[in-house]
């Protein structure tokens, strides 16, 4: 950091130069960018009111009060003068606080639930999708007069009972008595805020229509009101039974009672699980099974002990490799040597996600290149076998990474002052030793921050793992979907989002797991390379 | 000057070319580069005669340029089951609009650091080192539940949207950018800045009108590097979204390959080419620049 800049700011400006700054400021800004100012926040604001609006309409309160600060803190800082670092920053901050700090954080309040396929909603929404999952039409209900609403979005029922009573109900919201509907022939067909679907409009939203379930009262066992046309509804009941005071479900046909155990779904005397449940806090169950059972623990420590051999095996082979070739062509005397550069760079343009495929297809077992014309139609696992798989990923990731670190040395080498080595040469030392003790400690000390990257952008390789093995071989003594080549990220991956049970809540232990490594590996590496001193000038 | 000198003075003849002395000079240096380009070329090569081979299978790609023909590139630019061009507009779209957002926020911030001092500066700098530690797609499963609920109560910027993904990807827009941009905003005089100040230019217009200009090597190079990070990204694309319509290269491409012995061989190499081609040559084009930026930061 310049000086003069410190200077400015430990001495603050007196009251009188600050409003001579604020006057000047005011006088400079031209009246079109007042106006765009004015236009851009005019955008932001109807945005943030519409988003109000429907929040309120869904009763959302915490996001409500959240989205209201953030606007009236985006205005404030806009419309008053001064505060120029928020109003430099804001942007960039609000995205960067949404998706980057508080996702980590809603990781870790995940990692501590039961998140998971079958457990994703409230109790009371779990209760309510297994009742009218069992949902009978009642044999000889009563045909109610129906007319379909809408309200941004939202479908409601506009019900006239038998008995000419009007109310309006909709999948949230149970029925309830209104006052003040357009009635037509006895029938309530409107209703003031709402518009009501026509004809056209019923044939075309049909299936959600016909999904629509609104229930009859407060109390789930009341049954709910479904329609097949649009038009006239029928009472359903369903064949479970909910005991709000007893909090257990009961099955009207078969007569088991199932009843909450406190693991998020109610469970009959057998052990029997009605799914849906619905989310808990489960403390550190998902850390216990992660670091207790075996078949999770065991390929979690293989996963992570290969993930760093992965990690560091790759930035090694892609530094030496890339070091030795740059000393090889960086020699005056060489003729053609640009060809070779941008030769070797191809691999680094090519994008990432391509290379992997590509690859993956030539080292196929039975029909790939390498194997088919190579090796003369040899069936070798290369993607297949264990440690086969762990070699093939090493060799396609040096593909990947050496033309960087080779371009990377190239420029260090040659940003070292050529008097060190002459001056080396005339006291003595032979071209290993110059290399060695003079060229390789100054090289290290502008590569190190590179390597660290490299390091930590392989510990999350994704792309590499996933399309070129996908993981596998798959590790048949786990019980989660994980295999020998697989790294940390891509077993997160596939135990959230590959296979019938999504498993949100050990995924997430399993990230804050990665997390804790990371911050321990980055502690250490720049305890090190002293990378952040930089910070303090 | 004496005549000794004169009788000494050598005059230096070429001296007959051995291909010994050539080898230990420069020819070794010849043999590793041809074995270089072998290993780094041919799987493009393959590729490319894998594009150019009407069959489709992966064994029929084994013969390199056996036969030639474009029929590769029209199947997979009229594949019912793999909207090629749809996913090619679709990372464009989304890629292009990410980094030139990223670019914008990451600039703003950068100014903010580099020409003004106050409180909380040296943290926001630190949070910024640190936070590019802990890349998105560790949190993957939280920003997908974080969408889905978006998505409940806004239809238009939640899951399932390239609205949605562009917003998760621009939570990465401060952070290494930044930081990048942050070093070369200090290398230019503030002398420019004071001097436009007095002459009575706003903080705006002195950014976008004067810093702005300044800075353009480095707002290309983040706006590239930017440009082919999301290009690769595939975990949070994968996850956010759904319909086949509405993917990317890097998500349809996978999907169209995952089992490479069963696939249509030729018509992803096709794809693979014409996707390739743009982000490839617009990387050799500026490729001194990238480089000077990827090591901007390292031996200072």
């Amino acid at each position: 950091m310049r000086t003069d800049d410190t200077d400015v700011s430990t001495t603050k400006p007196s009251k009188r130069q600050h409003r001579a700054a604020m006057v000047a400021e005011a006088a400079s800004g031209g009246l079109k960018a007042i106006l765009v100012k004015m236009a851009l926040l005019g955008v932001v604001d109807a945005v943030a009111l519409y988003g109000l609006f429907i929040l309120f309409l869904q009763q959302q309160w915490l996001i409500f009060a959240l989205v209201a600060l953030v606007t009236l803190v985006v205005n404030w800082i806009y419309f008053t003068p001064g505060k120029l670092p928020a109003k430099y920053l804001t942007p960039g901050v609000i995205f960067l606080v949404v998706f980057q700090i508080f996702v980590v954080g809603y990781t870790a309040y995940i990692g501590f639930t039961n998140y998971s396929t079958g457990h994703n909603s409230d109790k009371a929404q779990a209760i309510s999708a297994l009742m009218s999952s069992a949902q009978e039409r009642v044999p000889d209900s009563p045909s109610y007069a129906v007319t379909v609403l809408d309200q941004f979005g939202t479908l409601s029922f506009l019900v006239t009972d038998p008995g000419g009573e009007v109310s309006l109900g909709s999948a949230d919201s149970p029925l309830a008595p209104v006052n003040d509907a357009t009635i037509t022939g006895g029938e309530a067909v409107g209703l003031d805020g709402y518009t009501t679907l026509s004809f056209q409009d019923i044939l075309s939203r049909t299936a959600e229509i016909t999904a629509l379930t609104v229930p009859f009262s407060d109390d789930p066992n009341d049954g709910a009101l479904r329609t097949n046309d649009g038009s006239s509804a029928y009472l359903y009941l369903s064949s479970l039974v909910y005991d709000e005071q007893a909090d257990t479900m009961t099955d009207a046909q078969t007569g088991t009672v199932f009843s909450d155990t406190g693991d998020g779904a109610f469970v009959s005397a057998t052990g029997e699980e009605m799914l849906p449940g619905w989310r808990i806090n489960v403390g550190f169950d998902n850390f216990a099974r992660a670091f207790t059972e075996k078949g999770i623990r065991t390929p979690l420590i293989s996963v992570t002990l290969w993930t760093i051999t992965f990690a560091a095996l790759s930035m090694a082979t892609t530094f030496f490799l890339g070091l030795f070739l740059a000393i090889v062509f960086n020699d005056m005397r060489m003729k053609g040597r640009k060809f070779y550069r941008v030769a070797m760079i191809l691999p680094y343009a090519f994008p990432a996600f391509l290379s992997a495929l590509v690859w993956a297809g030539m080292l196929s077992e039975s029909f790939g290149f390498v194997n088919q014309v190579l090796l003369g139609g040899a069936q070798i696992p290369w993607l297949t076998n264990e440690w086969l798989a762990k070699i093939s990923i090493l060799v396609v990731n040096l593909w990947l990474g050496f033309p960087y670190m080779f371009l990377v040395c190239t420029g260090a080498l040659q940003s070292i002052p050529a008097e060190l080595e002459e001056a080396a040469t005339v006291d003595g030392a032979r071209p290993w030793a110059v290399f060695r003790l003079i060229k390789l400690p100054l090289l290290l000390v502008s590569v190190a921050p590179l390597l660290i990257a490299s390091f930590a952008f392989n510990f999350n390789n994704f792309n590499l793992i996933y399309m070129l093995t996908g993981g596998g071989p798959r590790d048949a003594a786990a019980d989660v979907n994980v295999g020998a080549t697989d790294i940390l990220i891509s077993m997160v991956y596939k135990v959230a989002f590959t296979g019938q049970a999504r498993d949100y809540g050990l995924a997430s232990a399993f990230s804050i797991i990665i997390f804790i490594l990371v911050a321990v590996i980055s502690v250490i590496a720049f305890r090190k390379t002293k990378a952040l001193e930089e910070l303090n000038r | 000057m004496t005549s000794v000198d004169e009788g000494t003075r050598v005059i230096p003849q070429k001296r007959p070319f051995t291909f010994k002395r050539w080898f230990g000079r420069t020819g070794w240096r010849h043999a590793i580069g041809i074995v270089m380009v072998v290993f780094s070329g041919f799987p493009l090569l393959y590729v490319l005669s894998a594009s150019l081979n009407p069959q489709g299978t992966l064994t029929g790609s084994n013969e390199l340029f056996s036969q030639v023909g474009f029929e590769a590139y029209a199947r997979i630019l009229n594949s019912p089951d793999a909207p090629f061009a749809q996913w090619f507009g679709n990372t464009i779209v989304i890629a292009g609009t990410t980094s030139i957002l990223t670019v914008f926020l990451g600039a703003l911030a950068a100014y903010s650091f580099s020409r003004m001092r106050f409180t909380g500066r040296r943290v926001g700098l630190l949070t910024l080192v640190l936070v590019q530690m802990f890349p998105q797609l560790l949190a993957v499963v939280a920003i997908f539940l974080v969408m889905s609920t978006i998505g409940d109560l806004f239809p238009a910027i939640g899951l399932n949207t390239q609205v949605g993904l562009i917003m998760v990807y621009l939570g990465g827009a401060l952070g290494v950018n930044t930081y990048l941009m942050y070093g070369f905003f200090n290398t230019i005089p503030s002398s420019i800045d004071e001097a436009a100040k007095i002459d009575g230019a706003s903080h705006a217009r002195i950014f976008f009108t004067i810093i702005l200009r300044l800075v353009a090597p480095i707002l290309a190079v983040v706006g590239l590097l930017s440009f082919i990070a999301t290009t690769n990204d595939f975990v949070v694309a994968s996850v956010l979204l759904i319909d086949p319509e509405k993917q990317t290269l890097a998500v349809g491409l996978y999907k169209l390959v995952s089992n490479p012995n069963y696939a249509d061989w030729s018509a992803f190499s096709a794809g693979a080419v014409l996707a390739a081609l743009p982000v490839m040559a617009l990387f050799l084009y500026l490729q001194k620049y990238i480089v000077g930026g990827l090591t901007a930061g390292s031996d200072k």
